[in-house]
């Protein structure tokens, strides 16, 4: 059990260390919008890391089933947050610092079966 | 090893206060806020076994919840300036 | 169909939840889960948009390829943040969801912006707006490899 224990502690250092990673992105970026790339690092690389070694610390048991509902509430969620927080910002009429522009490769819409359903 | 992680992340909750003191935008206190709400859930995980009770989990999956629903509900009420934003509304 | 194996899903959830197996209890949960399929059938959730349920067994090889792509690209952003100096060269384009349902493009753009490093910002019909940190992030999506990926799982490969 002694490697397992290992594997416990190493997935759970390699979270914490994502977690202090995406927090200093979060300080450290130059706009919002880079600044969620870093915030969701601490949801799926930081959170996952961290769970996986708990889990392995508690086994086959309801604490690892419950740990797992937190992941998934995680990878789900995630996205949506992300996904209304930079439409918000866009909304809003935040600018974002950006090196190139290429939305002009493609025009809203400009395929003819946008959205069908099946 | 519990203890390490605790510290991490606590190291990791006083940089994205720093975050949600500093903003500028309101988009950057929100997006701070909504980190500072997924680090708690970590932190009541480990903290519950810290003290080998993993039952904290089931506030941290509330917690989990609340903080999506609290999160949108902020970006609704800037975006709009309302909870129960109507559309027409906007006409009058 | 839907609904029994929703009901079940559903059931085992309160007792993974619950973990206690008393008469009471479980006669709760039994009331909860009828109480919850009363109510999503009402608000006629359960079509195939809402509980994509034939798109189980497809997810169960998809999962784990989002799983690695996630973990390469966390692993880039982590590099970015670290290094000093301006590390980043954000990129906004737009690309082509080839998916044919919206529960597919909305698959393919919550992928985007659950692999740390690219977000999806807007969908209209079946174009996406992404912001990129990294350029090669961006062009990367613009090659369509996680596109076409998207759509295997939407066919149920």
């Amino acid at each position: 059990m002694i490697l397992l224990d290992v594997a416990s502690w190493a997935l759970i250092l390699a979270g914490s260390a994502f977690i202090i990673v995406g927090a200093l992105g979060i300080l450290r970026f130059p706009d919002v919008y880079t600044r969620m790339h870093a915030a969701s690092v601490i949801d799926t690389l930081g959170a996952g890391f961290l769970f996986a070694g708990l889990m392995l610390q508690a086994g086959f048991t309801q604490v690892t089933l419950k740990l797992l509902f937190i992941l998934l509430l995680f990878f789900f969620t995630g996205p949506v947050i992300t996904h209304a927080l930079a439409q918000a910002a866009l909304h809003a009429g935040l600018k974002p610092e950006i090196d190139e522009d290429r939305r002009d490769r493609l025009r809203d819409g400009s395929l003819p079966d946008a959205g069908r359903q099946p | 090893m519990f203890a390490a992680a605790m510290i991490a992340v606590i190291a990791a909750l006083v940089l994205v206060v720093i975050r949600v003191v500093k903003g500028p935008t309101i988009f950057d206190r929100v997006l701070a806020g909504n980190s500072v709400g997924t680090l708690a859930i970590i932190l009541v995980a480990v903290l519950g076994f810290l003290n080998g009770r993993p039952e904290f989990l089931d506030i941290a999956l509330t917690y989990g919840v609340l903080n999506l629903i609290s999160t949108l509900a902020i970006l609704k009420f800037f975006r709009h300036g309302d909870l129960a934003h109507d559309a027409q509304e906007d006409d009058a | 169909m839907r609904l029994i194996s929703f009901g079940m899903i559903l059931f085992l959830f309160w007792l993974s939840l619950s973990g206690y197996f008393k008469a009471f209890l479980l006669t709760g949960g039994l009331l909860c889960t009828l109480f919850v399929l009363y109510v999503s059938r009402r608000m006629k959730l359960l079509d195939s948009e809402g509980y994509p349920a034939h798109l189980l067994a497809a997810a169960s090889t998809y999962w784990p390829w989002l799983l690695w792509e996630i973990i390469k690209a966390g692993w880039s952003v982590t590099k970015a943040i670290l290094k000093p100096g301006r590390s980043i060269s954000p990129v906004m384009t737009r690309v082509v969801a080839g998916q044919h349902t919206s529960a597919g493009i909305a698959t393919y753009a919550n992928s985007i912006t659950l692999t740390p490093g690219t977000i999806t910002t807007g969908v209209k019909g079946n174009i996406l707006t992404v912001h990129a940190l990294e350029r090669s992030g961006a062009l990367d999506l613009e090659d369509g490899g996680m596109d076409a990926r998207v759509s295997r799982f939407e066919r149920g490969g």
